[in-house]
């Protein structure tokens, strides 16, 4: 795997805020990016082929866009070209950039999207790290409507 | 009672038989509940995205297996996770509780233990198919004997 310049040292080059991570703060900034449809959208990170094409499916049924990516890196990538969600699906174990790093390193990357952690992990602490990583909220797989319709009511503040 | 009652009537029973062996779970229904008229084929898409998942899964696990010069535990595992996970996902229960038990194996690096847990995954998949194949099948005839799918929650 080539390491591109990109991601030697220190992340992108995309202004960094120096906003601490936490809270989304959704309601104060309003939608993100400039975008033609009112539609919100949603990047679903998980590596798991069958998990991606469900999420896909709850959101879509939300009128919510959404785009897919199989692990970490891929998500941020896909910021460093300029996009941004209003909604980022996160799963935790994932080969090349785990869910923690990548939700560390997009809030380094001033990444203000709701990110949620959806995970099959149950133990306290690892939970724990995943959502001090920078998560608005987690949810435990499977993802089923009611959860995703939570997660899309903290958006709306 | 004329032909779609007669064919709905078997669709329900088969749908609570899945429920009570324990082949599907809450989770399926969930999915079916997410089928409409803009995707009208997305249990079954879903579900043949699953069993081609399984099928690369269950061939992984075999070929790690096999290796006589020291078996990658943490590789069985990964693939044994990945394959709990989307077992979970469309709610294949009983492959699902077998990934569990497989898990532990590999955890406990026991290669007889794993490989008898393969055999029960394997077995479990192979069920499954057959099972969601007569589902679809009768929901096909329903179809085209102008009926309705019965939801069966």
């Amino acid at each position: 795997m080539k390491l591109t310049k990109k991601f030697v040292g220190s992340v992108c080059h995309r202004e960094k805020l120096n906003v601490p991570a936490g809270r989304a703060q959704m309601a104060a900034q309003g939608r993100q990016g400039g975008r033609k449809s009112n539609k919100m959208t949603a990047l679903v990170v998980d590596d798991n082929v069958v998990n991606r094409a469900i999420h896909h499916r709850l959101l879509d049924n939300l009128s919510i866009e959404s785009e897919a990516v199989g692990n970490g890196k891929e998500a941020v990538d896909i910021h460093c070209s300029g996009k941004t969600f209003d909604l980022i699906l996160m799963d935790m174990d994932m080969p090349i950039m785990n869910g923690i790093e990548a939700t560390r390193k997009l809030r380094e990357m001033g990444i203000r999207s709701m990110i949620a952690g959806v995970s099959t992990r149950s133990v306290e602490h690892e939970i724990r790290e995943f959502i001090e990583a920078g998560l608005d909220d987690y949810q435990e797989k499977p993802l089923t409507m009611s959860k995703l319709i939570s997660i899309i009511h903290k958006i709306k503040g | 009672m004329n032909i779609v009652n007669q064919l709905q009537r078997q669709f329900i029973d088969f749908s609570t038989s899945l429920h009570r062996e324990g082949f599907v779970d809450d989770q399926f229904t969930q999915l079916q509940k997410l089928q409409d008229e803009n995707s009208p084929d997305f249990v079954v898409e879903v579900v043949s995205l699953f069993f081609e998942d399984c099928e690369k899964l269950i061939n992984n696990m075999a070929r790690a297996l096999e290796q006589t010069q020291g078996v990658d535990f943490k590789q069985v595992d990964a693939s044994v996770h990945q394959l709990k996970g989307s077992s979970s996902s469309i709610g294949a229960m009983r492959v699902k509780n077998a990934c569990i038990a497989f898990r532990s194996f590999c955890e406990a690096q026991n290669r007889e233990g794993c490989l008898r847990c393969l055999q029960q995954v394997t077995h479990e998949y192979s069920l499954l198919k057959n099972k969601l194949q007569t589902l679809f099948t009768l929901e096909q005839q329903i179809l085209a004997a102008g009926g309705s799918i019965p939801v069966v929650d």
